[in-house]
């Protein structure tokens, strides 16, 4: 494209931007984003119905949760990406300030500190993480030539690993490993070369012993053997697995039906709810509940990384690529968890799993995936 | 020119970012593809394994046990009742900490380390959230102990189930037996299938004999199960089929009797319906308390038991075997008149002793100087004169006696429903050869022939010999159990009796009646005043042998080393009714101790029984001699 072909083109846009302007109501939304979306909070309301067992109020509450996210996504979806770009550094460093706050005034449960008590609600610092890290990540290499020299990459791993490590000290594996995904595709997507690849590949090996002597606790230990061999604690940490394995298998082609789903009906399959809803989808809906849910997720990544592509800036389109990464990244470690070929570590199946904070988390990730999306226009608007 | 390699290439970073999002979608699509391979793998190739596992999962199989049979006595009175027993059991999931559980529980109840052990071997085994028992039967004392201290004894869980009870406790002992947890030999024996739920056994009497009967049929419930094993819903049942109740011929208040009447003795009281072989009572004294043994006895008290000399466990109406003594005269009386020995005519001198041609051996009666000349059979039943019948056994030879006695039930199981009985000795040449290894000598006929000597007979079996005197030969299976459920118990009874000419009858029996009546009788004055006729016979059994020429004398024998005093009759004995065989050990002679515990009882039985129950068909006359009814008669007056 020449710059005189740029210029048409802008100005193209920009009477198209000028007829938006005039109403000042029209929202920046991605219509087949939010489309999608709703199907698959639709789909999750649903199953959740049944996976608590009936209970309104988990119905109720999830919705309430899925409302505050999509206000919050709305809210973000108007925003300008490089106004995100500029302020992201504050994001980031207030959230790792709250982390370490997290080790001396934070709240636990099941020996894990996680939470921040501010009186009213207990919050929850590595959330805040989740969203700050790619924005960062994004922010700083989007500014750099890339493919990033060597200098930016160390600087860029800093910025992962810093939260990422504060986070699975808490422990908190889970979120520690959505953390340091998002972070890393930040990194790859702008073109990370390949003897980094190796090397961290070469690292992660090495370390791999590091980690296993000292650096995981005992049930997370226990966790990684279980996946090799559930039957070897069928009444411990076994049992999880080997329900949600056989719910999902008793589910079949067709599933039982909605609510007919014994496994987690009586209460044979534990959080079901939550992390193992997954399970209750399949024993209820069957294969074809599980492909038709994969469906609506891969057309929403799909989606997603069009407006990665599409996008006007780098920033734009690493933020972009890692949000959408990282929503797979939820998929594929929770689904894979459930049916047993990864090790179980809190991570929610997206949209689906009852939480407010996922939810809001991953909606507020939506919100930037729109703006980007909207950022042509509002470019032309600018001239 | 700036350096390329500082400024930003909006192209070339679009290409390079193009470039890597379409290979990270390329591993997005794999990995999804390992996710889809993955659930294809559990839904559709192994669907039917997890669908099994799920269903194994939830619903659960629950054996319902029978309740067993209950025992009735004649009069429906309750024998064996089942009564709500109490378990504690433990849900180890429920539990805060087990083993601070375990020792607040230990304060409370004091386990046995067996107790601990069983409770921890099965906990190794259980399902999640399956209870597991610790202890059982719990007294109220200990129940109320665990409601008081519920709030700390989390997990903690009392249920009930059926556990057999014995109203009547010792009195019935020996006859109703126990039930008592299924040992590991017993589980090997039996259809695992029949005893799934149930704990408890027959262990001996009548409910080990109709362990079948009692037992009932196992139920089944197929019970959906949440993860913490409470049941959402029965599925499907089957009903448990309870055990048939029996109905016994024994009367609980004939059997009272006759143990009060044995009083402080050891002994055994056997009485016999003549006309059906029905036991009407069946004791054995001292007994123990069955309830005890349900319940799983403590050592201590088990020690007691065996140790005690007085042999509480020991069934003497079934299994003691003692010497019959003279209560065998009448039968061996028969045996000489109708093996045409002698006639009925036939009389002996007795001068105190019996002697065998050529040899110096004495066999003494037991009235010092004799009964005098002219001893007849009658007067050798009446005043049971040994040397009479000394004379005539041995003129009979030990074959007829063995024959006559058998026929009358002697050495042979009488075939009651009680598991068990011992068989005694109707002793004979074969029988001494096989277990003696020797020859048979005629002094050993001579001791047999007072019921004596190799001779032994258990008081059932006396029983059964006094009622067949009774019936003048009829044969019939003493019978406990009259009814099964609803079904009556066929008596086995062979009226191919013992063919003896009538006469022969009529004498032998009116000298049994002569026993009680006769001035010389030996039982006249232990039975006394009687407002029925009675007919009977004294015995003694020696427990201790007696010197040549020596005297016995009581006063110089220790209480365990005294005669056993034997008594047998009948009544009336017109049309006999009721046969009793008492034993008293140690009670020197029958007439003193034996005799009046018969009379009690047989005086009990006409109290409770005084018109005789028509068992047959009633007679055409009958109907035509019953009187007309009262209101009749007072329209005839008015």
């Amino acid at each position: 494209m020449s710059q005189g072909d740029f210029e048409r083109s802008l100005k193209e846009h920009g009477s198209t931007v000028y007829g938006e302007r005039k109403s000042w109501l029209a929202l920046r939304v991605d219509v087949p984003l939010l489309l999608l979306l709703l199907l698959l909070m639709a789909i999750g309301i649903f199953v959740l119905y049944s996976a608590s067992g009936q209970d309104l109020n988990y119905v109720k509450r999830q919705s309430i949760f899925m409302g505050i996210g999509l206000f919050a996504m709305l809210v973000v979806a108007q925003f300008d990406p490089r106004f995100m770009q500029r302020w992201a550094f504050v994001l980031y460093i207030g959230g790792v300030g709250l982390l370490i706050a997290v080790i001396f005034v934070g709240v636990g449960a099941k020996g894990a500190q996680r939470w921040l008590d501010l009186g009213f609600f207990r919050f929850q610092p590595s959330e805040v993480l989740k969203v700050a890290v790619p924005l960062m990540l994004s922010s700083y290499l989007g500014q750099r030539v890339l493919p990033p020299r060597f200098k930016h990459v160390f600087v860029a791993l800093l910025l992962i690993g810093t939260p990422a490590i504060l986070v699975g000290i808490q422990p908190d594996l889970g979120t520690a490993l959505l953390i340091f995904a998002a972070g890393f595709f930040v990194l790859f997507l702008s073109g990370l070369g390949i003897t980094y690849l190796l090397g961290a590949l070469f690292f992660a090996l090495s370390v791999a012993p590091v980690f296993w002597f000292y650096l995981l606790r005992d049930y997370q230990k226990t966790r990684i053997l279980t996946l090799l061999d559930p039957q070897s604690d069928k009444l411990g940490a076994g049992w999880n697995i080997i329900q949600s394995t056989t719910a999902i298998g008793a589910g079949g082609s067709s599933g039982k039906g909605w609510m007919q789903g014994t496994q987690s009906q009586l209460d044979f399959l534990p959080e079901s709810h939550t992390d193992f809803i997954i399970a209750v989808l399949s024993e209820e809906f069957g294969f074809t509940g599980v492909l038709c849910l994969l469906l609506v997720y891969v057309l929403i990544i799909l989606r997603g990384l069009m407006i990665s592509i599409n996008a006007q800036s780098m920033f734009s389109r690493l933020l972009a690529g890692s949000i959408t990464l990282t929503f797979f990244v939820y998929i594929f470690v929770n689904m894979g968890m459930v049916s047993g070929i990864l090790p179980v570590v809190g991570v929610p199946l997206p949209m689906v799993s009852y939480g407010g904070t996922s939810i809001v988390t991953l909606l507020l990730g939506f919100g930037m995936l729109m703006a980007v999306s909207k950022e042509k226009k509002r470019m032309g608007e600018q001239l | 020119m700036a350096d390329f390699s500082t400024l930003k290439n909006p192209q070339l970073e679009s290409r390079l970012y193009t470039a890597r999002a379409s290979f990270t979608l390329l591993v997005v699509l794999l990995m999804l593809g390992v996710l889809l391979w993955r659930y294809h793998d559990l839904q559709i190739n192994r669907h039917q394994d997890f669908a099994t596992l799920a269903d194994n999962n939830r619903i659960l199989v629950r054996a319902l046990p029978p309740a067993r049979g209950l025992i009735y006595d004649r009069n429906g009175v309750l024998l064996a009742d089942n009564r709500p027993g109490f378990t504690l059991s433990i849900v180890v999931e429920r539990t805060k900490n087990l083993e601070q559980l375990l020792s607040d529980v230990g304060e409370l109840l004091a386990f046995k380390d067996s107790e601990l052990a069983r409770f921890e071997k099965l906990a190794k085994r259980r399902r999640p959230y399956e209870s597991v028992p610790l202890r059982f039967n719990l007294s109220e004392a200990e129940q109320a102990l665990i409601a008081v201290n519920e709030h700390r004894l989390s997990g903690v869980e009392v249920s009930a189930q059926l556990i057999r009870e014995y109203p009547l406790g010792p009195e019935l002992a020996h006859v109703l037996g126990y039930t008592g947890r299924i040992n590991e030999r017993e589980l090997k024996r039996f259809d695992p299938k029949r005893y799934k739920g149930s704990h408890m056994t027959g262990k001996t009497g009548l409910e080990k004999f109709y362990e079948d009967q009692l037992l009932g049929e196992v139920g089944y419930e197929h019970v959906e199960t949440n993860a913490r094993g409470r049941v959402m819903r029965v599925l499907e049942r089957t009903d448990p089929v309870p055990g048939a109740d029996l109905q016994l011929y024994l009367d609980s208040r004939l059997q009272k009797v006759a143990i009060d009447a044995l009083g402080e003795e050891r002994g055994a009281v056997v009485a016999l319906d003549t006309k059906t072989g029905g036991v009407l009572a069946l004791a054995s004294m001292p007994s123990y308390d069955p309830n005890l043994f349900v319940t799983g006895i403590s050592t201590k008290a088990y020690q007691a038991l065996t140790g005690s000399p007085a042999q509480p466990l020991f069934d003497r109406a079934l299994r003691g075997q003692y010497p019959p003594g003279s209560t065998v005269k009448p039968v061996f009386g028969l045996a000489a008149l109708d093996s045409g020995t002698v006639t009925m005519g036939y009389r002996i001198y007795d001068p105190g002793f019996y002697q065998l041609e050529n040899k110096e051996h004495k066999y003494r009666d037991w009235k010092r100087g004799g009964h005098g000349s002219k001893i007849s059979l009658y007067d050798g039943i009446v005043q049971s004169c040994d040397v009479y019948f000394y004379d005539v056994g041995f003129r009979a030879g030990i074959d007829v006696l063995h024959d006559y006695g058998t026929r009358f039930g002697y050495g042979k199981k009488t075939g009651i429903d009680l598991p068990a009985e011992a068989q005694g000795i109707m002793p004979s040449r074969d029988w001494k050869q096989g277990a003696r290894g020797r020859a048979w000598y005629p002094g050993d006929t001579i001791n047999v022939s007072i019921g004596q000597g190799f001779m032994l007979a258990t008081p059932l079996q006396m029983a059964v010999a006094v009622s067949r005197l009774a019936t003048r030969g009829e044969v019939r299976e003493p019978q406990l159990v009259s009814t099964v459920g609803n079904e009556a118990v066929v008596a086995v009874s062979q009226p191919a009796m013992i063919e003896i000419p009538e006469r022969y009858w009529d004498l032998v029996l009116d000298s049994m009646v002569g026993v009680v009546r006769d001035l010389r009788g030996t039982a006249r004055r232990a039975v006394g005043k009687i407002d029925y006729t009675m007919a009977g016979k004294t015995g003694t059994a020696q427990v201790v042998g007696i010197k040549q020429d020596e005297k016995y004398d009581a006063s110089k024998l220790a209480k365990l080393q005294l005669d056993h005093a034997l008594f047998i009759a009948f009544a009336p004995v017109e049309n006999p009714r009721i046969a009793v065989a008492v034993i008293v050990e140690n009670g020197e002679h029958g007439s003193s101790t034996a005799a009046p515990v018969a009379r009690d009882l047989i005086s009990a039985y006409f109290k409770y029984y005084p018109d005789p129950v028509e068992t047959g068909e009633v007679e055409e006359g009958d109907a035509l001699l019953a009187p007309s009814s009262p209101i009749e008669s007072a329209h005839e007056s008015g």
